[in-house]
């Protein structure tokens, strides 16, 4: 069987604030958008992975890293692993820019 | 040499304890295997109910983490459970079909809860509390179900209750005798603590025999003997524990209670060992840590051929660790026709002490309320002094007389601070000095102390400062503003302002950053400096925490609470109408008197934020900043007949000239009229109180986490006088705090009359006026702004849905 690849336009790459997370619901997705100091951008579940949960796109961004808002769990924006002293894991979107738009693929 | 091989079937905190002692005092003699059925590492199971009760994380009851058995070349079969030994040939057999083969094998399979043999305990919703995954079950089942229901009064059913209320269950103990914890307290502490823990929401059904446990496959409720029933969507265990000693039976070693040990903790098979609360060491099986820990020590010694000390029993002390509850027991608990008692009973204050004496020596301790004597009278009980000199009680002496417990320097070296691990002061004491400690962690690192149940700590402390003197302070001084720098909070200023830095970037860039773009500490910390350097600095929204980058408070479901600027507490009709209207026009959930005098909105979505400030048409209440929050004041002499001066129109305006001021912390306000002090200004980080002729004005008052009343800073005559004191007050704050510290922290160290010299300058005072008026001017109304400005708009406030087609 043929594995499909949806690709969903969710931003204007230009449109898209620097270090400002970006809350998207695509379906029954929560995504949480952030364009990196570096140019690059990068999507994560919106949901903090701390057990009380809460959501992330609101955190502090630093490099590529995201601060959760609610609890201050340190979260890769790569891999969407939770930094020491905490564990944890959040889901990660892949991201692809083409021209000025940016996809979510799935 | 060659090694050899050490098998241990569990991997709890006695086993993994005797292995750290192993490894002490001889790295190099064993190849250690370890199988632990838990996929965790060891943690300290003591804190479970910490985390249930959220005073802790799951990280942070870590004791050894995955990468100390990696350092330790320690293997580690986690997840994995042993289900045979065979002694003759000396291999162990796991459930994945692993086989090992030992030379020494040590058996710490620790306990089990016991579960009561009735109908229905194998329905869904059972549990006991014992594991992370009973914990897990738990903070799950208080997210979808409303009753729980606890099964024993003990240590161990109360925590879990404790926990399960701050969870936010209903919660009933069930509890078949006739007063709660009968085995640590009598009936008077018992009924003091039953009045305490029932104000923080458990139910207590006393007397009560369960016989069934009702429902299908979920549990849904409990009968007991006399008939009656009770509903439960959880029902928790807690009516003991047993040694877990099913595969040592198996293995035919010998097997009472527990699993039969010597003074050397060796079992009836030779070399095969055991450790903890599966052993039945004398008759007694033990389930507290202490003498788990003696015991561990004895059995690393034997392990390394150092047969010196033998394990001779202990004497335990109980503590419980429940929020707001202090007490202390040991020995024995109930008076009979051989023993006399010294009982102290203050029910004025909560406090109840209870001694046991027989032939002059103490034989048990029940202490409630206060339990500051607590090591001191366990030392003078374990070394069984004779009291008959200093049995006496003091009545309502004048303070300061007292003999305080906490008195590290009266302590003598041999008495224990960590009555868990059995460390003493002349153990901490000796390693401070050693290995230059200078933090209660690395005390714990190099001792033991404080790691387990962790009500240790402040003495530690006590003692690092005693033994350390001075230079405890210029090391406690020393702290970095986070981990991204090794600069203190004050040297970066003066670094920043040395050098003329403007921006985050460019500090960082000059100073040294180690990452890249800073944290969520160190990012608002430089903003918030630079933003007192320079008047006119330009804000870094994106270096805020959420809830001042939003202008809202999050809520934990990822909404916010908006709360309008109500001057002085004083509003109109106008204003709650539109309040009521907005709280209409968006649903909102939850419309809440705040305690500065105002109004919140709870439960708003972050996309209808700017419209519910459109309609508001009220400028923000900041109860989200570091910033002035509200001036409460009392009606005053406007209205009330013993009003000396007019409060409301003084805060009204205090509150209009200094809002939206960023300061360190939060700043709360409060005027009264008169002494009688309705406005709280004694606990206030401001306090006005009105006088005939006058205002006095009090500072430095706290009334949350660090309760602290305000002190006197002066008394004046006109209000023009208390705009001048108070501005330059806040501003000398604004300067010379660290980031985050509160008035009350920074009134203590800067040091009141130091505080009291700047401002009696009126030089001084008019600078820092000046600085302070021109910050003043940068700031707007952020909602205003919101509304008026797309750009923020789209950059905060939006949420985009994108709808998928489904071919």
């Amino acid at each position: 069987m043929n594995k499909t690849v949806t690709r969903v336009l969710v931003a204007k790459y230009d449109e898209l604030p620097v270090r400002v997370g970006q809350a998207i619901k695509i379906g029954e997705h929560e995504i949480a958008l952030f364009r990196l100091s570096n140019g690059d951008v990068r999507a994560l579940e919106n949901k903090s992975p701390h057990p009380k949960g809460g959501v992330l796109s609101e955190g502090l961004v630093s490099g590529e890293y995201v601060f959760c808002p609610l609890y201050d769990w340190k979260i890769s924006l790569i891999d969407g692993k939770v930094q020491e002293p905490d564990q944890g894991q959040v889901k990660t979107y892949q991201v692809e820019i083409d021209g000025d738009h940016v996809y979510i693929v799935f | 040499m060659e090694k050899r091989k050490l098998v241990m079937v569990g991997n709890g905190m006695a086993g993994v304890r005797t292995i750290e002692e192993i490894l002490k005092i001889n790295k190099d003699l064993f190849d250690i295997t370890i199988f632990g059925k838990e996929p965790y590492p060891n943690y300290n199971r003591i804190q479970l109910s910490n985390v249930l009760q959220g005073e802790a994380t799951w990280d942070e009851i870590i004791m050894n983490g995955w990468n100390w058995y990696k350092d330790h070349h320690i293997q580690l079969h986690a997840g994995e459970s042993v289900i045979k030994i065979d002694v003759e040939q000396k291999r162990v057999y796991s459930d994945r079909g692993r086989v090992v083969e030992y030379d020494e094998l040590i058996l710490a399979t620790g306990s089990l809860p016991f579960i009561l043999p009735i109908p229905g305990v194998d329905k869904q919703g059972v549990i006991g509390f014992r594991d992370i995954q009973d914990c897990k079950t738990m903070i799950e089942a208080a997210k979808h179900y409303k009753k729980a229901v606890v099964i024993g009064a003990g240590l161990l059913g109360l925590e879990a209750a404790s926990g399960l209320v701050k969870l936010g269950m209903q919660v009933d103990v069930v509890h078949l005798m006739s007063h709660i914890m009968e085995k640590q307290l009598d009936a008077t502490a018992a009924q003091m603590l039953q009045k305490e823990l029932e104000a923080q929401g458990i139910n207590f059904l006393l007397e009560k025999e369960t016989v069934a446990i009702l429902g299908d496959e979920c549990v849904k409720g409990l009968r007991f003997k006399d008939g009656t029933e009770i509903e439960a969507d959880l029902v928790v265990m807690a009516a003991g524990i047993v040694p877990n000693v099913r595969l040592a039976k198996e293995s035919g070693i010998y097997v009472n209670r527990g699993i039969i040990v010597n003074d050397y903790l060796e079992t009836n098979i030779p070399n095969v060992y055991a450790v903890g609360e599966c052993t039945e060491h004398r008759e007694i099986v033990y389930g507290l840590v202490a003498p788990l820990y003696e015991q561990a020590k004895v059995l690393a010694e034997n392990l390394c051929g150092i047969r010196e000390k033998r394990y001779e029993g202990s004497v335990v002390g109980t503590q419980l660790k429940v929020s707001g509850v202090d007490l202390f027991s040991a020995g024995e608990i109930y008076e009979n026709q051989t023993t006399k008692a010294i009982k102290v009973h203050n029910e004025w204050n909560g406090v109840y002490k209870k001694v046991l004496i027989r032939d002059r020596r103490i034989v048990g301790i029940v202490l409630y309320g206060d339990t500051k004597d607590s090591t001191r009278l366990f030392r003078m009980m374990t070394q069984k002094q004779d009291i008959s000199d200093m049995a006496e009680i003091v009545f309502l002496q004048a303070p300061g007389q007292e003999a305080s417990g906490n008195n590290v320097a009266a302590m003598p070296d041999d008495e224990v601070i960590c009555g868990c691990n059995g460390v003493t002061k002349g153990t901490i004491a000796s390693a401070i000095q050693t290995h230059n400690l200078t933090t209660v962690e690395q005390v714990g690192a190099c001792t033991n102390a404080g790691r387990s149940c962790g009500r240790c700590k402040s003495l530690i402390a006590h003692l690092l400062e005693h033994t350390l003197g001075d230079a405890f302070y210029q090391t406690a001084q020393k702290e970095t503003l986070c981990a991204c720098t090794d600069l203190s909070s004050g040297e970066l200023v003066a670094e920043i302002r040395e050098k003329g830095l403007t921006s985050i970037k460019e500090i960082m860039n000059v100073l040294g950053w180690k990452t890249e773009e800073g944290c969520s500490k160190c990012r608002p910390a430089l903003n918030y400096f630079l933003g007192v350097l320079y008047p006119e600095y330009e804000d870094d929204r994106d270096s805020r925490l959420v809830n001042e980058k939003m202008h809202a408070n999050i809520q934990k479901d990822g909404t916010y609470s908006v709360v309008p600027r109500m001057y002085g507490g004083v509003t109109t009709a106008s204003d709650l109408r539109k309040i009521a209207d907005v709280a209409e026009k968006y649903n909102v959930p939850l419309v809440k008197l705040t305690g500065g005098q105002r109004i919140a909105l709870f439960g708003i979505k972050k996309e209808d934020l700017p419209n519910v400030w459109a309609d508001l048409e009220i400028p923000s209440g900041y109860a989200y900043g570091k910033t002035l929050r509200t001036v409460k004041t009392c009606v005053g002499a406007q209205f009330c007949r013993y009003g000396t001066q007019d409060s409301m129109s003084l805060g009204i305006e205090l509150e209009k000239r200094f809002e939206r001021l960023d300061t360190p912390n939060k700043v709360k306000m409060g005027v009264s009229a008169c002494p009688r002090n309705c406005a709280e200004a004694g606990i206030k980080d401001v306090g006005i109180v009105g006088v005939d002729g006058g205002w006095e004005i009090y500072v430095g008052g706290n009334g949350g986490t660090d309760l602290r009343a305000a002190d006197l800073l002066c008394k004046v005559k006109t209000e023009e006088e208390v705009f001048d004191i108070v501005g330059a007050y806040l501003q000398y704050y604004r300067e010379t705090a660290k980031y985050l510290e509160r008035t009350s922290k920074w009134i203590e160290r800067v040091g009141l009359d130091h505080v009291k010299e700047v401002l009696c300058d009126e030089e001084k005072r008019k600078e820092l006026n000046e600085r302070l008026y021109r910050t003043l001017a940068r700031y707007e109304d952020p909602w205003k702004k919101a509304i008026e400005d797309e750009t923020i708009r789209h950059r905060y406030y939006t949420k985009r849905s994108i709808v998928v087609n489904t071919k």
